[in-house]
């Protein structure tokens, strides 16, 4: 008899098993990679002490500060006090407990997920938890990578293990070629506008066909990252060539017999081919546009070619209730072109679009051009090497030739925990990942947006499309 | 944690769907190092609004909190079950809760149960006749009761059972330890170690 075919989310489950549940019990798993920032590790390891229990592996655990480091005058100390608080009881709680950290200032400083794929730590085939729900970035290699609280935090950290129910599958097949000026991002976002905010719920996505194949790795992650946005647990993609590409060299990466062992192993990983997924969802890449979110959720998208929906029009009476809600927080009428939106701010930042290939393509787009009149565009790097590598490429340049702010690494305005924050009433063009009220600040309206978007909403001041930008 | 069977106290209307974490705690309150006193952080930003409902007298103490569906989204941020927790809640109702934030309530002792939409709308109507009203959670039974309109909820059996018996946790994962120490035994050596720490080449 033949096995029974598995999908990859099922593949990496089974090799992490520790316990099966019995019954209703969930089954204990074995966490390879825990990645940890400042805000959701303080009451963990206060429980650690309450309970008198030390870090089980520290040499599985790394910690970097990233949500509320200041993204100017990082030499100087940092001028919030609850801000600086946090900080200081991650650095005191890393030394205590033995654990590897990146404080701001280091080279290997930045956003947790982008660190940890920039250090070789994140591969095919592991698990990886962090108390934050974007963790889901790193499915992009094939690994099982989920977000936690910090009671889970708390939990990895005694025992290197969670208890966890077995999740559905589902399969998001994206076939065709993206055209020119079509990103990642406007994938996810047609994703989740899809299936919905709660779409994903209960189901680990994998993101399959053609169009995903042909992706960069920081493209993956720019689709894993959202995952969360649907409500999924986790996203992933099937480890290629291009995952071993990119991986290959980095610090923490396999090396000689290692990484034959490993590629073999990472070799056997992909969805089998009679697999069965519990759900399965399609989009045309040939057909889809730039993507933009009008509304207070990541699921209230559109393409930017059409305009606000009217709520009238949506037959579920909570959907249309939360879009009225919506458009009275975004102060946007039904049947307004989204291209006639006007933006205050333009971010390019955040765990989802912060990556080198993000800063090249919008690079690319405001080279030589003018910046709207009264529109800021803040540009905050994903980690400090990512902020080197471009200015190594000049690109810090092109951005301040442009009239954009350099800054340094961090979560920043993605949800405004730091100074970086838009005022009441502001509207942003962001490339993070939710545009929930208040969200990037008390009052903010925000519209998630690709960085190809956001370069070309910088230029016009309205929400545009590079290709608005001929015969500018 | 404490064993929870059955709970009586004021249950709250919240007619809103879509709830996210955000707006149960906005991130501004996420700097705390604590873990408790995050009740002045409850659904901050709508509390400025004084036609919101925990403003209202009758609901400033309430224990029992009906939502509309998809409540818990966004972040995973343990806060808002926190921020609920310490501000008096032992039980959330809604026809859909998002994963995480119904994982990180069963830790807190916190009950978050499904009920269909329709028995939530009338238990919206009861409530709004006649603010103040109790809820009686019957975790053992699994039922809610307002008035006379008693209503079935769900929750999965497990996070039912740690809650009936007050488990924590870790107590419960560290009688494996055993298997634990195995697992790590055949751990390939491939698999990645963050120390020693190793830089850029």
């Amino acid at each position: 008899m033949t096995p029974k075919p598995l999908t990859l989310a099922e593949k990496v489950w089974n090799d992490h098993l520790v316990v099966k549940g019995e019954g209703d019990a969930p089954d204990l798993l074995y966490i390879d990679l825990h990645l940890v920032h400042e805000v959701t590790s303080p009451q963990a390891f206060d429980g650690l002490r309450l309970a008198g229990r030390p870090v089980r592996r520290p040499d599985l655990t790394i910690a970097t500060e990233d949500h509320n480091t200041p993204t100017l005058d990082i030499d100087k100390p940092i001028a919030d006090a609850t801000s600086r608080t946090q900080i200081e009881a991650l650095r005191h709680n890393a030394k205590e407990f033995g654990i590897r950290i990146h404080s701001l200032g280091d080279i290997e400083q930045g956003i947790v997920h982008v660190v940890g794929p920039q250090l070789g730590l994140t591969m095919p085939g592991i698990t990886v938890v962090c108390g934050d729900s974007h963790t889901s970035t790193h499915g992009a290699f094939g690994a099982l990578a989920m977000g936690i609280g910090t009671s889970e935090v708390e939990h990895v950290l005694a025992t290197q293990t969670l208890p966890l129910k077995a999740f559905k599958t589902m399969a998001i097949n994206v076939e065709g070629t993206l055209r020119p000026g079509v990103t990642a991002k406007d994938i996810i976002l047609a994703v989740i506008a899809k299936i919905g905010t709660g779409g994903g719920q209960g189901y680990v996505l994998e993101y399959r066909g053609s169009a995903i194949r042909s992706l960069s790795m920081e493209a993956r992650m720019t689709i894993c990252n959202m995952s969360i946005e649907a409500g999924a647990r986790a996203g992933m993609v099937a480890p290629d060539e291009i995952t071993y590409e990119y991986l290959k060299g980095r610090p923490h990466a396999p090396e000689g017999a290692d990484w034959d062992a490993a590629v073999a192993y990472w070799n056997t990983l992909p969805s089998d081919e009679n697999a069965k997924f519990d759900a399965e969802v399609y989009l045309d890449a040939n057909t889809l546009d730039p993507f933009v979110t009008w509304g207070t959720n990541p699921g209230q998208g559109v393409s930017l070619l059409d305009n606000v929906p009217n709520p009238a029009d949506i037959a579920d009476p909570n959907e249309r209730a939360a879009a009225e809600r919506a458009l009275e927080y975004m102060d946007l009428a039904a049947g307004t072109p989204m291209k006639s939106i006007r933006v205050d701010t333009v971010f390019l930042g955040s765990c989802t679009n912060s990556r080198i290939e993000d800063l090249r393509a919008a690079a690319a787009i405001i080279e030589g051009k003018q910046k709207a009149e009264g529109v800021r565009f803040m540009v905050v790097p994903g980690s400090a090497r990512v902020r080197l590598q471009a200015e190594a490429e000049g690109l810090d340049q092109i951005f301040k030739d442009f009239g954009a702010e350099w800054r340094f690494a961090g979560c920043s305005m993605c949800l405004g925990m730091n100074p970086d924050q838009l005022a009441p009433g502001e509207r942003a063009a962001s490339t993070s990942n939710r545009n929930f009220e208040g969200r990037q600040g008390k009052g903010s309206r925000t519209h998630l947006v690709s960085p190809l978007v956001a370069a070309a909403t910088a230029i016009r001041g309205t929400l545009s499309a590079p290709a608005d930008l001929e015969g500018n | 944690m404490e064993k929870f069977e059955i709970f009586e106290g004021v249950g709250v209307p919240l007619r809103r769907s879509n709830v996210d974490t955000d707006q149960i705690i906005p991130a501004v309150y996420l700097k705390r190092i604590t873990k408790t006193g995050f009740e002045d952080a409850l659904f901050a930003s709508w509390r400025n609004d004084p036609e919101f409902v925990l403003n209202q007298p009758a609901y400033a103490h309430g224990e029992v909190l009906f939502a509309g569906p998809d409540f818990g989204t966004g972040s995973s941020r343990e806060h808002a079950v926190w921020a609920l927790r310490d501000f008096g809640f032992k039980a959330v109702f809604s026809p859909k809760f998002a994963d995480i934030f119904r994982g990180n309530s069963g830790k807190q002792g916190l009950v978050s149960g499904e009920i269909s939409e329709q028995d939530l709308e009338s238990i919206w109507a009861l409530l709004e006749a006649d603010p103040g009203a109790k809820a009686t959670v019957d975790l053992v039974a699994k039922t809610v009761r307002v008035a006379d309109l008693m209503v079935p909820f769900e929750i999965d059996e497990y996070t039912r059972w740690r809650l009936l018996e007050g488990l924590d946790d870790i107590g419960l994962t560290l009688r494996d330890e055993q298997s634990i120490t195995d697992f790590e035994a055949k751990r390939e050596s491939w698999r990645p170690k963050t120390l020693p720490a190793k830089g850029a080449k």
